[in-house]
C-alpha cells in the first residue's frame, strides 16, 4: 500500500471480498536523507510517491477499511538492491530502471517473504497487469502467464518482466482489468478520500526528478569522489567535435546538453563507459535495427530454443515493435527488428510480448 | 507484553478520574467554589506524588508526561558554557534535548553502557570537568535514566547521586521506566531533579510530574499563568493529574504487597522458554532489571517480520523504536550495548503488565516457536 489510489483500491476490493487482508507500506528510502542537497527539493511535492504524507494515506485507508496495517522498513535492502546500482549503471554510461529492481528485489521478493513469513499466502498490488494459470502450457506442465492490462496507458507488464513463475503464483492483481477512470470510480464507491489523489509520475527516491542532482548529492554523502569520467565527444565518423564533463550526464536519444553547436539537431547515440566517449549524430542514426539482451526471465515459455516473432518494448514509453528474437548464447538473446528502433539503449529493459502476453525480458547491453 | 510501551487505566483510577470530567470541572486556579474543588483534587494528587518521591509538596510539578519532564531539565538549567553528562542509553527526550543544547554551546558528553547495559558510576566522574575558574557560575547537570525501557536494567543511581553531590552538578533522573516499578526516594539518591509519566504506571496518557528539588535554578519550559508555583504555565489537566494520583498510589501499594516478586516470577519463565528456542540470547540479563522486562535476540531471522506474525497472534511486542512512518529502527540502547544493526534489529523487547497472568505467558510460550520457526524458514535474514 502506497498510499496512491491504485493500491488503497485494490486494499477495499480485497478487504471487501472478504478476504483476510493485510496491509502492508514498505519504507524504502528516507526522503530527507538528501533534501535541500544540490538542488534536491525539501519539501515532498505531489505526483511522487511513498512520503511520510502517502505512509499517513495509507494507514488511514487501512484503518478505513478495518483491516490491520504495518509499515516494513526495508531500506537497507533498497538502498543495496536499487539505489546503489541505480548510481552505478548510470556512472558506467547506462541508463537504469530502478522501478525493475525494485519489484524483483523488493516488491516481489522481500515483500512475499514477509508476507508469508507473518501467515499471508500471497500478496496483492496495484500494478496493471493480469496474472493467470494455464495448465496446458509447457506441454501440459502448465505455467503462470502474464499479460497486458485492460488499460494500457496504464500498463506496467513492462516492469514486471522479472517476476518467476513462484512470484506469479503468489500474486493478485485486483486491478488487471479495469480501467484507471473505473478503478477511481471504484474507490470512490468505497469511500476512499484520496480517489482523485494525482498518481506518482517520478521515481520514488529522487525528489524533483533530477537524477543528476541525485547522484552528485548521493555520492558526496557516500564520501565517494564523483568518478573522473570527462571524455571526448566524437561524430560517428569518429570525428572529435567537442568535451564533456562526465558519462553520467548523457542517456542516449538524449538532445539537450550536448554542449556542441550544430546546424541540425544532435542526438546521443552511444556511450562508452572505457574510453568516456560519447558519440552524437543525427536523428536518423539513432535507429538501429537490432538489440542484445542478457539476464533474462522468461514467463509464457520456460525458455526460448528457437527464433521466435515477437513484438518487443524497449523503455516504458514505448510502443512494442515487431522482431525475430533468437537466442545468442547462453542467457541472451539477439532481437532482430523488422523496422529499426529509435534510440535502444542500454541498461533499459527489453520486454518480449506475444500478442498481450510476456514472454519474458532481459536487460539491454 | 509491551506494558512499557503504556498500561491500560485500572479501574479505580477511571473511578478517581470520573467526577472530575463532567462535575467538578472547574479551573483549579480559579478563586470561586467549583476552582476550589478542582483545586483540592490537584493537591491531593500532589501529596500522593511527594509520598512517592520522598519530597515536600512545593517540589512536585505536574506536567504533560516525560519527555516535558526531560526536556525541562535539559532546556530549562543550561546555558551556552555549562556541561551536560548523560549516556548513550537515555530515552530519545534526553538524547534530542541534549543534542539541541550541544548545539547552543553546552558542552555534552554521552557516556556508553557496558555491555550488560549497566553504565559505569566511574565513567561519569571521568566526564565531569575541574571547575578551575575562582566564582565560576557554570553549571554542570548528569542525566540518568533509572530504568532502562529496551531492557529494563536499573542504573546504579545512588553512586552517581554521590559523584553529583561531591562535584556540586545538579542531578536529573529520567524516572519514566522505572517509577512503579522499583522504590524511589529522591532524599537518598540525592538527585536534584526527575522525571516520571502517568501512562507507565496505569494512569492517563498526557500527563506527568517532575521532582524539582526546592532552589534548583531550573526555567519554565511553559511561560504563561503562574500555575504549578510559575514552574509550568498551563491549566492544569485536573481528571489527567487526579488519576496520577490515584495510580501513584496504587502503585506504590504494589511494591509492598508481593506483586513486584510475582511479576519477576512470570518474566523469569517466560524468559526462560524463549531461551530455550534455538539462536536466542537475551540481553542486559547479567546486570539489576526491573521485573517484567525480557530483551531477547533472535538470530537468523528480521525482528519487525516477528513482531507482526506475533501481533496477528494475538501477541503484542516491540522491537526497536518507531520511526516517523511506523516502520522500525534499531535501538539505539542495543547498539551501544555492543550489539550490530542486524542483531538489533532481530531484537524483541517482552514487558508485561502487573496483571499478566500464567495463561498468559503459556499462551506466548506456544506462539513464538512456531513463528520463529516460520520465520526462519521462509525469510532468512
Amino acid at each position: 500500500m502506497s498510499g496512491g489510489v491504485d493500491s488503497s483500491t485494490a486494499a477495499a476490493m480485497l478487504a471487501r471480498s472478504g478476504q483476510s487482508v493485510v496491509g502492508l507500506t514498505l519504507q524504502l528510502w528516507d526522503q530527507t536523507r538528501l533534501a535541500g542537497k544540490h538542488g534536491i527539493p525539501d519539501a515532498p511535492k505531489a505526483g511522487r510517491c511513498c512520503s511520510i504524507d502517502d505512509v499517513y494515506d495509507a494507514r488511514r485507508v487501512a484503518e478505513h477499511l478495518g483491516i490491520p496495517y504495518y509499515v516494513v522498513n526495508q531500506e537497507e535492502r533498497f538502498e543495496r538492491d536499487v539505489v546503489r546500482p541505480f548510481v552505478d549503471e548510470y556512472l558506467a554510461g547506462r541508463t537504469p530502471i530502478p522501478c525493475s529492481l525494485c519489484n524483483n528485489h523488493l516488491k516481489f521478493d522481500q515483500l512475499l517473504k514477509t508476507a508469508r513469513s507473518i501467515g499471508a499466502d500471497r500478496i496483492a498490488t496495484g500494478h496493471y497487469a493480469v496474472n493467470e494459470y494455464d495448465p496446458t502450457r509447457d506441454g501440459g506442465r502448465g505455467r503462470w502467464i502474464l499479460k497486458r492490462p485492460a488499460d494500457l496507458a496504464k500498463d506496467q507488464t513492462y516492469f514486471l518482466f522479472g517476476l518467476t513463475q513462484e512470484q506469479l503464483s503468489r500474486t493478485l492483481f485486483p486491478l488487471g482489468r479495469m480501467t484507471k477512470p473505473e478503478v477511481r470510480t471504484v474507490a470512490r464507491e468505497h469511500g476512499l478520500r484520496l480517489a482523485e489523489k494525482p498518481d506518482s509520475q517520478e521515481i520514488c527516491f529522487i525528489p524533483g526528478g533530477d537524477y543528476k542532482q541525485f547522484l552528485t548529492a548521493y555520492l558526496e554523502e557516500q564520501g565517494e569522489a564523483m568518478p573522473e569520467t570527462a571524455g571526448e565527444l566524437v561524430a560517428s565518423s569518429g570525428e572529435v567535435i567537442g568535451r564533456h564533463e562526465g558519462i553520467s550526464n548523457f542517456t542516449v536519444g538524449q538532445r539537450k546538453g550536448l554542449g556542441v553547436a550544430s546546424p541540425s539537431p544532435l542526438y546521443v547515440l552511444n556511450i562508452d563507459p572505457a574510453s568516456h566517449r560519447v558519440t552524437v549524430g543525427a536523428d536518423a542514426e539513432l535507429a538501429t535495427k537490432t538489440l542484445h539482451a542478457r539476464r533474462l526471465n522468461w514467463i509464457s515459455i520456460p525458455a526460448l530454443t528457437a527464433p521466435m516473432r515477437v513484438r518487443a518494448k524497449i523503455r516504458h514509453r514505448h510502443e512494442p515493435a515487431w522482431a525475430t528474437l533468437e537466442p545468442a548464447g547462453a542467457d541472451e538473446v539477439l532481437a532482430t527488428f523488422d523496422e529499426p528502433q529509435r534510440a535502444v539503449t542500454p541498461g533499459q529493459s527489453a520486454v518480449f510480448y506475444d500478442g498481450d502476453e510476456v514472454v519474458g525480458g532481459g536487460w539491454i547491453f | 507484553m509491551d506494558a512499557n510501551a503504556t498500561t491500560p487505566l485500572l479501574p479505580e483510577v477511571v473511578e478517581a478520574m470520573r467526577p472530575y470530567w463532567m462535575e467538578v470541572f472547574g479551573n483549579a486556579s480559579s478563586i470561586h467554589r467549583q476552582g476550589q474543588e478542582a483545586r483540592k483534587a490537584v493537591d491531593h494528587a500532589r501529596e500522593a506524588l511527594a509520598r512517592l518521591f520522598n519530597c515536600r509538596e512545593a517540589e512536585v510539578v505536574f506536567n504533560s508526561g516525560g519527555t516535558e519532564g526531560d526536556n525541562t531539565a535539559i532546556f530549562g538549567l543550561l546555558r551556552a558554557g555549562d556541561q551536560l553528562i548523560t549516556t548513550s542509553i537515555e530515552h530519545s527526550a534526553v538524547l534530542r534535548a541534549a543534542e539541541r543544547v550541544a548545539e547552543r554551546g553546552v558542552e555534552v558528553t554521552f557516556v556508553g553502557p557496558r555491555p550488560d547495559g549497566l553504565i559505569d558510576p566511574a565513567e561519569i566522574r571521568r566526564a565531569l570537568q575541574p571547575n578551575t575558574r575562582v566564582g565560576d557560575s557554570r553549571r554542570t547537570l548528569i542525566s540518568v535514566m533509572l530504568a532502562n525501557n529496551e531492557t529494563g536494567v536499573l542504573q546504579p543511581v545512588e553512586e552517581i547521586g554521590k559523584i553529583a553531590a561531591d562535584a556540586k552538578a545538579f542531578f536529573h533522573i529520567d524516572a519514566v521506566q522505572g517509577a512503579g516499578k522499583v522504590a524511589i526516594d529522591v532524599r537518598r539518591i540525592g538527585c536534584h531533579l526527575m522525571s516520571i509519566s502517568a501512562h507507565k504506571l496505569h494512569g492517563p496518557k498526557g500527563v506527568g510530574a517532575m521532582y524539582v528539588r526546592r532552589g534548583t535554578p531550573i526555567d519554565p519550559l511553559l511561560v504563561g499563568g503562574s500555575h504549578e508555583r510559575r514552574q509550568r504555565a498551563g491549566t492544569e489537566n485536573v481528571s489527567g493529574i487526579v488519576g496520577m494520583g490515584r495510580a501513584v498510589e496504587l502503585a506504590m501499594e504494589s511494591l509492598e504487597d508481593g506483586t513486584i516478586e510475582r511479576l519477576a516470577k512470570l518474566r523469569d519463565r517466560l524468559e526462560a522458554g524463549l531461551l530455550s528456542v534455538e539462536g536466542t540470547k537475551a540481553n542486559g540479563v547479567g546486570a539489576p532489571r526491573t521485573a517484567n522486562t525480557t530483551n531477547i535476540t533472535f538470530d537468523q531471522l528480521e525482528g519487525e517480520a516477528l513482531v507482526i506474525a506475533l501481533d496477528l497472534k494475538g501477541v503484542a511486542v516491540s522491537g526497536g523504536s518507531a520511526c516517523h512512518s511506523g516502520a522500525t529502527e534499531p535501538s539505539h540502547v542495543l547498539m551501544a550495548m555492543g550489539l550490530d544493526r542486524h542483531a538489533a534489529l532481530a531484537s524483541l523487547r517482552f514487558s508485561l503488565l502487573k496483571t499478566a497472568t500464567e495463561a498468559d505467558v503459556d499462551y506466548v510460550l506456544s506462539v513464538v516457536p512456531q513463528a520463529v520457526e516460520r520465520l526462519r524458514a521462509l525469510a532468512p535474514a
